[in-house]
């Protein structure tokens, strides 16, 4: 073990999504900076079992940064305060001894707190659920070489489908808007023959579904692209919005 | 002091309960390359307007079970769909890191399905059926027809066409890839025709549910109950059949490149039901991970085998110059070429670096147990700086620059500077729930897709194989043999899920998390599954012996009996409740980890990734026993606490001819 920091934790703590929360200070210590930042909250959810009480709640599986689940607002920050990964990616070493750390949900009025630290994107889906898909039944593709697509719209593609899903961009929006979100998979069928054919009727659905569903409008500040863990670029927006338009004069 | 026992056989009988049953793999008539042609022209259809009336239950939204699902949908099935994250976006499959194997022979480097098959036969060192393999090889091609078409962002080359690379156990480039995310990739195509069947109502997608037991009536399956993660409710669901895609249970050694969800209970309930386990043995450790940095350690990181095309593997040839290393005072980069041993290109010349899994995963273990590991002793360097000075940092970075970040965010080291630090990990199971050709498992109505069956893969599973299984099972095989089981069941009613049968399971599934949550002792479930886990890598790991077996069987026990008396889970049981999830799943993980040491002790012969330690050559290779062991074991079970009863399915290779795997020459 190279280094162990001792540190302070300010965690949101919510029983339910119409009951109250409130931050519960906790102190941790000799926590190894090699560790990870759920890593370390499990080493703090061990200490609170012994103890018998309820552990912290927070959204987490693969812990490699693919399948968005993990979902933190760290000082202020989706995702914490190093750019370009997610909460599972983050280690203690980013981290000083004595470091108060403030951790809470993902806030939004379209991600209502399920318990603590955890949140409900089904919202998420059911944009995806209104057009995120090309029309068309198992068996019936043809061969996969059959058109030829330019390797820069595959990779520009390829860039925009990285979206893993975790709302970052929602949470960091002032707006709570879902643009972010929603454009990346707009553009990516956008860029591909394949999605050309329903672009159109893909674009009014995601964009009336995401607005039913209360995310915000879109005011350009570019804090969505600026805390995504993926890189998704502002450009899938400026993308999505012409496809919109597209779709607008075609009627 | 006991003589040393090298063959179990004689002591099997403490253990185990050898039958004479036999089972029926189902496999069709005719030859290799037409069974699969004559099943389909053969078997029975349901036609569109029965389809509607008829349910099915997919547990599972990875690779196979949201293909199954939404290919299900299309037929016009009613299709329920569950999976125990917040979407079915975020099932492990997302995690595939290198990529998918077809047969399409873009490359004109002399591949077909006949090879690719026969690889994946090798590659698995005979132990997997081969009807099912040609049918898997036979498939590949459709899959990646059908992802481009939900429009999969594939490599593509300057000229528009797919791009491919290798992976291990291959002699051509057959390998599809999305950058270092085709597993992600792939989902999320398979995701987006879930979602257009969600859309339509032909499957009702159920997120945060966990499946905690199945239910048979009459000797069918016809219903699971499940626990809703978020309310802590249990809640019934009916239908003519049942599918699970639930991966597969490597989290038994705790650290795994697996998810933290990922579990093997669906695994045991159907065992505990009838449904056989087979080749648990079988467990892929991968030689590329992030190796161990301390005890506060969650989980382990896959480094894709994709890097291999590139990367070279060593350690220092003198044992000085490890010890040196060790110790902080020499760095990799300061060994001279002729004093580092490339171990892989010299033991295995003809596949150097991409040689199978298993293989380079034992060949590293090999190397650290004799003194040559580096950092902690128990890794090995996988260096880029031959390729960076080939092809240059841009070519490297634009190939894996996103796992090259990764690797640097975790360890602090940058790969473009000194070589990454590797060693295996806990990563894939071969092994899983018995099926026979149709996918469908020894209970009636049930079938097993994916990683949760045994099917393809043997003693060994090729990369990149992973997720062609996956959705060869979930397009291209299930939706066919499916309906040769639903077409009699078509006057079948809606299952009720009222019925005696579904009030018996849900109270046994209340009971069972009673019983759990009044143990009140002093331990948490990840406190005991970290011993487990310990146990398991130790005595079950990459290599085992007969009487490493014998004592983990009896260390499982003993801590099975600790887990008994001194489990605590905090909290309330009808509410969310994240302990309790873990110490249902870590229960279950008992039961699978010592049927795993029951089969590795009962197959006395190294096989794939079964090494057994007593049965080598003496260049130190795997030592089959075809003469007795060219079986599928089919375990049954026979009771709490009665002995497993051993079923076995003998293979057949007649279009392969059986032989010693060879990857020198």
């Amino acid at each position: 073990m190279e280094k162990e920091i001792n540190i302070k934790l300010k965690i949101w703590r919510q029983r339910g999504p119409k009951e109250p929360g409130q931050f519960v200070n906790y102190a941790l210590d000799n926590v190894p900076t090699d560790i990870s930042f759920l890593e370390m909250l499990d080493m703090l959810n061990e200490q609170l079992v012994e103890k018998g009480e309820e552990p912290v709640v927070f959204d987490n599986d693969c812990r490699e940064g693919i399948c968005g689940m993990c979902s933190l607002y760290i000082n202020g920050n989706p995702h914490g305060p190093v750019g370009s990964i997610t909460t599972c990616q983050l280690h203690m070493r980013k981290f000083n001894d004595g470091d108060t750390i403030t951790i809470e949900p993902w806030r939004s009025h379209a991600f209502p707190v399920i318990r603590d630290l955890m949140v409900d994107r089904t919202a998420f889906d059911k944009i995806q659920q209104a057009g995120g898909y090309v029309s068309f039944n198992c068996g019936g593709a043809g061969d996969a070489n059959a058109i030829p697509i330019p390797k820069e719209a595959a990779d520009e593609a390829m860039d925009s489908a990285t979206c893993i899903g975790c709302g970052a961009c929602v949470a960091a929006c002032k707006n709570g808007s879902a643009m972010l979100f929603v454009s990346a998979k707009v553009s990516q069928f956008a860029l591909l023959p394949q999605g050309k054919v329903e672009a159109a009727r893909r674009v009014r659905a995601m964009v009336s579904k995401m607005d039913e569903l209360g995310f915000g409008n879109c005011t350009n500040t570019g804090a969505c692209a600026a805390q995504c863990p993926k890189n998704i670029s502002l450009s899938n927006i400026a993308r999505m919005n012409r496809e919109y338009m597209k779709m607008k004069l075609k009627d | 002091m006991a003589e040393k026992i090298i063959d179990s056989t004689s002591i099997m009988s403490k253990y185990a309960v050898y039958s004479d049953e036999t089972v029926d793999s189902k496999i069709p008539e005719g030859p290799i390359a037409e069974k699969w042609t004559n099943f389909k022209a053969h078997q029975k259809l349901v036609n569109p307007a029965n389809k509607r009336h008829l349910d099915i239950i997919v547990v599972g939204t990875g690779l196979a079970g949201a293909s199954a699902a939404s290919t299900l949908g299309e037929m016009g099935f009613n299709v329920l769909n569950f999976c125990i994250q917040d979407s079915p976006r975020r099932a492990h499959s997302i995690a595939a890191q290198g990529g998918i194997n077809a047969a399409k022979n873009y490359q004109n480097d002399g591949d077909s399905v006949y090879r690719l098959f026969y690889d994946t036969v090798k590659g698995g060192d005979f132990r997997s059926r081969e009807a099912n393999v040609y049918r898997l090889a036979e498939v590949s091609n459709n899959i990646i027809d059908q992802c481009v078409a939900q429009g999969v962002p594939f490599a593509r080359e300057y000229g528009g066409l797919l791009a491919n690379r290798s992976f291990g156990g291959a002699q051509v480039s057959r390998t599809f890839y999305a950058k270092g995310q085709t597993g992600q990739q792939l989902l999320l195509g398979a995701y987006s025709s879930l979602n257009r069947q969600i859309k339509k109502g032909t499957v009702k997608s159920f997120v945060r549910r966990e499946m905690l037991d199945l239910v048979v009536v009459d000797g069918r399956a016809r219903g699971i109950i499940v626990r809703n993660l978020i309310t802590g409710e249990l809640e019934r669901y009916a239908a003519h059949a049942v599918v699970v895609a639930t991966g597969g249970y490597g989290r038994v050694f705790f650290l795994s490149t697996n998810a933290m969800g990922c579990n093997g209970s669906v695994a045991v309930q159907c065992y505990k039901h009838g449904a056989y386990l087979s080749n648990l043995c079988f467990t892929q450790i991968h030689p590329t991970c992030i190796p161990k940095h301390g005890e506060n350690q969650s989980k382990l990181t896959l480094m894709s085998e994709s890097l291999r095309n590139d990367g070279r593997i060593w350690v220092p040839k003198k044992k000085e110059d490890a010890e040196a290393i060790r110790a902080g005072k020499l760095r990799p980069t300061q060994i001279a070429e002729e004093d580092r041993d490339y171990y892989l290109e010299r033991r295995y010349p003809a596949f150097g670096n991409l040689c199978p899994r298993d293989i380079a995963s034992r060949a590293a273990k090999e190397r650290c147990d004799a003194g040559y590991g580096v950092g902690t002793g128990n890794a090995v360097y996988l260096d880029f700086s031959d390729a960076i000075n080939r092809l240059g940092q841009d070519v490297i970075a634009a190939r894996y620059g996103n796992l090259f970040q990764m690797y640097e965010m975790i360890t602090n080291d940058n790969p473009y500077e000194t070589p990454m630090m590797i060693f295996p990990a806990s990563h894939y199971t071969m092994g899983g729930i018995w099926v026979d050709y149709e996918l469908q498992t020894s209970i009636k109505g049930l079938f097993a897709i994916g990683e949760a069956n045994f099917s393809d893969h043997g003693g060994n599973r090729l990369g990149a194989s992973a997720l062609m299984q996956g959705l060869a099972d979930g397009y291209f095989v299930l939706p066919f043999t499916m309906q040769n089981y639903l077409s009699d069941q078509i006057k079948v009613k809606h299952p009720e899920t009222d019925a005696p049968e579904f009030v018996e399971a849900e109270k046994k599934v209340r009971e069972r998390i009673n019983r759990l949550m009044n143990i009140k002792g002093k331990r948490s479930a990840d406190s005991i599954h970290k011993e487990l886990g310990l146990i398991m890598w130790n005595l079950v790991g990459m290599g085992r012996t007969a009487e490493s077996l014998i004592e983990a069987i009896d260390k499982i026990d003993e801590l099975k009996k600790e887990f008994d008396k001194n489990l605590f889970i905090p909290g309330e049981a009808d509410t969310l409740n994240t302990e309790l999830e873990k110490a249902l799943r870590l229960e279950d993980f008992f039961t699978i980890g010592r049927l795993m040491a029951i089969d590795a002790l009962h197959r006395n012969e190294s096989c794939g990734a079964h090494f057994r330690e007593e049965y080598q050559t003496p260049d130190g290779e795997a030592q089959r026993r075809d003469d007795q062991y060219m079986y599928v074991s089919c375990w049954k079970y026979a009771g709490e606490g009665e002995k497993p009863i051993l079923i076995k399915e003998p293979l057949k290779y007649e279009a392969i001819k059986v032989q010693t795997r060879n990857y020198k020459s």
